[in-house]
C-alpha cells in the first residue's frame, strides 16, 4: 500500500501542503477548541502500541470496550430518564415506556426532592412537580413502582445530595413489595462533586457530603451488590458549558476522589470500585465524542491499576450511562432535533456505553410530551436494529483520525488532573471557584461564536425561518402541587409520630458518632419519615453549603 | 451623562442551572452595564430586597425549573409593594409562549427563551431602561 510506504516525513509535508489550501471557513476548531488537522495518516498513530494502548474488548485498557463481545452479547440499556407531576402521573409514565420495549427505568425527581424540602414546605410551592416527581415520603416511592415488579426492573435514580435517604425509599418500597435489597439493580447518581462544580443541587458543604456518599458505597458493597451506588457524572458539567475535555477530566478527577475518600475510610479498593458508574454527554462533534468515551476508559483503567492498585478486572473497567445533550436542542424549528439526537446517539454507541437515554425534540420548550418520547426510544431502537453499527465491537479503532483524537484527549485530561493536584486536589478546587471558572468561561465563549457565527446552529444562527409552526408541549397544571401536598400531609397525620422522633433521633446520633447513616435513615424510612425531616436533622449538624456569587 | 445601567441578574427558586444566567451577566458586562450576580436559590424577597439595595434599572430572572408562574409574579408584586415601580423586570429560561403572554399581562416585560441572540437582550434591557429614564425625566 502507498501509505505505508510514504515516510513520515512525507506524510507530514503532504498534511502541511493540504493545510495552506483555502477553505470556505477559519475556525475548524471542535468543541473543546482543539484544531485538527485537515487529513490523519499512519504518522499519527506510529506510536500506538496495540496491546499496551487498546487491548482487546474486555481487556486492559479497555479502551475497545469493557465486554468481549459488547453489543452482539447485549445490547446497551434503553433507559429514558422520566418524572413528572405526582408518583401516580409518572407511574403511568413508566408502564408506557416498559410496554415500548423500554429496559430499564430511570427516574428524574422534581427539584424539591433534590433538595431536600417536602412538598408542603414554603420553599417548594411552585417548583412541585414541575421538573420531575416529587417523592418527599417512602410511600411516593410506593406508588412510583406500583404494578412494577423492582426485583426485576433496574432502576436509575438522579439524585444527589439526598441520595442515601431516597435510597432507603426505594428499599424499603421493595421491602413492602416483599423483595430483598439483595435482589435490588440499579444507580443512584449520588455524585455530590458535580453539583458543587455544575449542577448545583446541593445542600451540605463538601465534607458531610462526602461522607453520606461514602457511606452509602460502603453499606452496597455490604447489602446491595448489584446496586451502582454512584454514577459519576460528566453530563451535568458538559451542560453547564464545559468543552468535552473538561468533562472527560473533571469526572475522572471526581472518581478518583471518590476512590480516595473511600480508601481513606479504610476501605480495600477492590471491594468497592467495580460498582462505580459513569455518566457521560453526547454533544454535536460526533468523532470528538466517541474518542472522549474511549480515552475515558483508557484513563480509568490505567490510574485504577497503576495509581491505586486495584487488583480486580472490574476495578479497571469504566461502565457508562450516555445521555443526549440536553442543551444542543434548539427552540427553533424542534423537530430538527430528532436528527441531532440521533447523530449523538450514534456517536455513544460507536464508543460504547452501556446504556443509553435520547432527548426528545421539545426539550428546550418543556417535558417531552408522550408522543415526542416514543420518537426518542425508537430512535434507539432503529441504531439498534437497523443500521448495524452494533454488530462488530468498537468498529472504528484504527481510524487515524480517532486514534490520534482518543491520544490527545487523554493527554489534555492528563493536563488538568496535574492543574487540579496542584490546588490541592478537586474539594479545595471546589473552594477555589476553579472548576466553576473554566466551565463558565467555556460556555460565554462557545456563545459568543455562535453570536459571531463562527459555530452554525441550523434554525438557531442561519437557516432561519421567521414563521415557525408551533408543537404541542406537556402541561403541568396547578392540581399536581394540591394533590401531592394533600399526600405528604396524609402520611404525617397516619402515622406513628413517637417512632418517628425516635428514629429520627437515631439518626441524629449516627450523624455525630459517625457511624454508617444508611441503615438509620431505612428504619426512619419504615416508620414513614419524610425525606425533609432526615435532611433537617443533618441539616442541623452538617450546616449548609453557599457558593460564593461569581459569574466569572 | 446618564449613569451606568445596574442590573441585577437572578436566579430564584431551587433551579441550580446557572448556565445562561452566567453568560448573560457577562454579555451585560461587556455591552458596558454594570451587573450585580445574586448567586443561586433566592428567595423572591432577597431579590427584591437585593434590587433595593443595588438601585438597579432591571432585573433579570432566570428560571428552568417551571416555577415561573409563581415566582415571577410574586417577585413583580413585591416591586410594586417595594416601590421599585420603574425597575423593569425581564428574564428569560424554559417558559411557554403562552405563560409568557400571561406575564406580560401583569407588568412582567420579555423573557427569552433559549437559542436568544445575547445582542437582542442587551438592546433590550438598553431600550427599556432609557425609555423609562425619559419618562421619569419628563414627569
Amino acid at each position: 500500500m502507498a501509505g505505508d510506504t510514504m515516510t513520515r516525513e512525507a506524510s507530514e509535508e503532504f498534511v502541511k501542503r493540504a493545510e495552506a489550501q483555502k477553505t470556505w471557513k477559519s475556525n475548524w476548531n471542535n468543541l473543546s477548541n482543539f484544531r485538527p488537522k485537515i487529513l490523519y495518516t499512519p504518522a499519527d498513530v506510529a506510536e500506538l502500541d496495540y496491546a499496551r494502548d487498546l487491548g482487546n474488548p474486555g481487556e486492559f485498557p479497555f479502551t475497545r470496550g469493557v465486554y468481549q463481545t459488547m453489543y452482539r452479547g447485549q445490547l446497551w440499556t434503553m433507559r429514558q430518564f422520566a418524572g413528572f407531576g405526582t408518583a401516580r402521573d409518572t407511574n403511568a409514565r413508566y408502564r408506557f415506556l416498559l410496554s415500548k420495549g423500554q429496559t430499564g427505568l430511570s427516574v428524574a425527581f422534581d427539584m424539591p426532592t433534590l433538595m431536600g424540602l417536602d412538598s408542603d414546605h414554603a420553599r417548594s410551592l411552585g417548583e412541585v412537580g414541575r421538573e420531575g416527581v416529587a417523592v418527599c415520603t417512602p410511600d411516593d416511592m410506593q406508588t412510583l413502582f406500583a404494578g412494577i415488579d423492582l426485583g426485576e426492573v433496574s432502576t436509575s435514580m438522579t439524585i444527589n445530595s439526598p441520595a442515601a435517604i431516597v435510597l432507603a425509599f426505594y428499599i424499603v418500597a421493595a421491602e413492602r413489595q416483599g423483595v430483598r435489597a439483595d435482589r435490588l439493580r440499579g444507580t443512584t447518581q449520588n455524585d455530590i462533586l458535580k453539583e458543587y462544580q455544575a449542577q448545583k443541587e446541593y445542600i451540605f458543604p463538601p465534607k458531610p457530603s462526602m461522607r453520606l456518599v461514602t457511606d452509602s458505597i460502603a453499606f452496597c458493597a455490604e447489602h446491595l451488590p448489584k446496586w451502582n451506588p454512584v454514577s459519576i457524572s460528566g453530563y451535568h458539567i458538559r451542560e453547564a458549558g464545559s468543552t468535552a475535555v473538561q468533562e472527560l477530566a473533571f469526572t475522572l478527577a471526581n472518581g478518583f476522589a471518590y476512590v480516595e475518600a473511600c480508601m481513606a475510610q479504610g476501605m480495600e479498593v477492590d471491594a468497592f470500585a467495580p460498582r462505580l458508574s459513569f455518566f457521560f454527554n453526547a454533544h454535536m462533534n460526533f468523532f470528538e465524542e466517541l474518542a472522549k468515551y474511549r480515552a475515558a476508559r483508557r484513563i480509568w483503567a490505567r490510574h485504577m491499576k497503576e495509581r491505586y492498585g486495584a487488583k480486580k478486572p472490574e476495578s479497571w473497567r469504566l461502565r457508562f450511562h450516555t445521555q443526549t445533550a440536553g442543551c444542543s436542542l434548539t427552540a427553533q424549528q424542534p423537530e430538527n432535533n430528532i436528527v441531532r439526537t440521533a447523530l449523538q446517539a450514534l456517536s455513544a454507541v460507536l464508543g460504547g456505553t452501556n446504556s443509553l437515554h435520547t432527548n426528545s425534540y421539545d426539550e428546550a420548550l418543556a417535558l417531552p410530551t408522550e408522543k415526542a418520547v416514543k420518537v426518542a426510544l425508537r430512535t434507539q431502537q432503529i441504531i439498534a436494529h437497523e443500521t448495524g453499527v452494533a454488530d462488530v465491537v468498537d468498529p472504528l479503532a484504527g481510524s487515524y483520525y480517532v486514534e490520534a483524537l482518543t491520544d490527545h484527549m487523554e493527554a489534555e485530561a492528563e493536563a488538568y488532573f496535574r492543574r487540579i493536584g496542584e490546588a490541592g486536589g478537586v474539594v479545595p478546587a471546589i473552594e477555589q471557584g476553579f472548576f466553576q471558572r473554566e466551565i463558565a468561561r467555556a460556555s460565554f465563549q462557545y456563545q459568543k461564536e455562535v453570536e459571531d457565527k463562527e459555530r452554525i446552529i441550523v434554525g438557531v444562527n442561519d437557516f432561519i425561518e421567521a414563521d415557525e409552526q408551533r408543537i404541542e408541549i406537556l402541561r403541568i397544571g396547578q392540581g399536581v402541587e394540591d394533590e401531592q401536598v394533600a399526600s405528604v400531609k396524609k402520611v404525617r397525620e397516619g402515622r406513628d409520630n413517637v417512632a418517628v422522633k425516635a428514629k429520627l433521633d437515631e439518626v441524629r446520633r449516627a450523624a455525630r458518632d459517625g457511624s454508617n447513616l444508611m441503615p438509620r435513615f431505612i428504619d426512619a424510612a419504615r416508620v414513614h419519615a419524610t425525606l425533609g425531616e432526615m435532611i433537617d436533622v443533618l441539616r442541623a449538624d452538617f450546616g449548609e453549603f453557599r457558593e460564593p456569587p461569581t459569574y466569572w | 451623562m446618564d449613569r451606568k445601567i445596574r442590573v441585577l441578574v437572578a436566579k430564584a427558586g431551587l433551579d441550580g442551572h446557572d448556565r445562561g444566567a452566567k453568560v448573560i451577566a457577562c454579555a451585560l458586562r461587556d455591552a458596558g452595564m454594570e451587573v450585580i450576580y445574586t448567586g443561586l436559590h433566592q428567595t423572591p424577597e432577597a431579590v427584591v430586597e437585593a434590587a433595593l439595595q443595588e438601585d438597579v434599572d432591571a432585573i433579570g430572572v432566570s428560571i428552568l425549573s417551571g416555577a415561573h408562574m409563581t415566582l415571577l409574579p410574586r417577585i413583580q408584586k413585591l416591586m410594586r409593594d417595594g416601590g421599585l415601580t420603574d425597575v423593569l423586570l425581564t428574564g428569560g429560561g424554559i417558559i411557554p409562549d403562552e405563560d409568557a403572554k400571561e406575564l406580560e399581562k401583569l407588568g412582567v416585560g420579555r423573557l427569552f427563551g433559549p437559542g436568544t441572540p445575547m445582542r437582542e437582550v442587551i438592546e433590550y434591557i438598553r431600550g427599556e431602561v432609557g425609555r423609562r429614564r425619559a419618562t421619569r425625566a419628563t414627569a
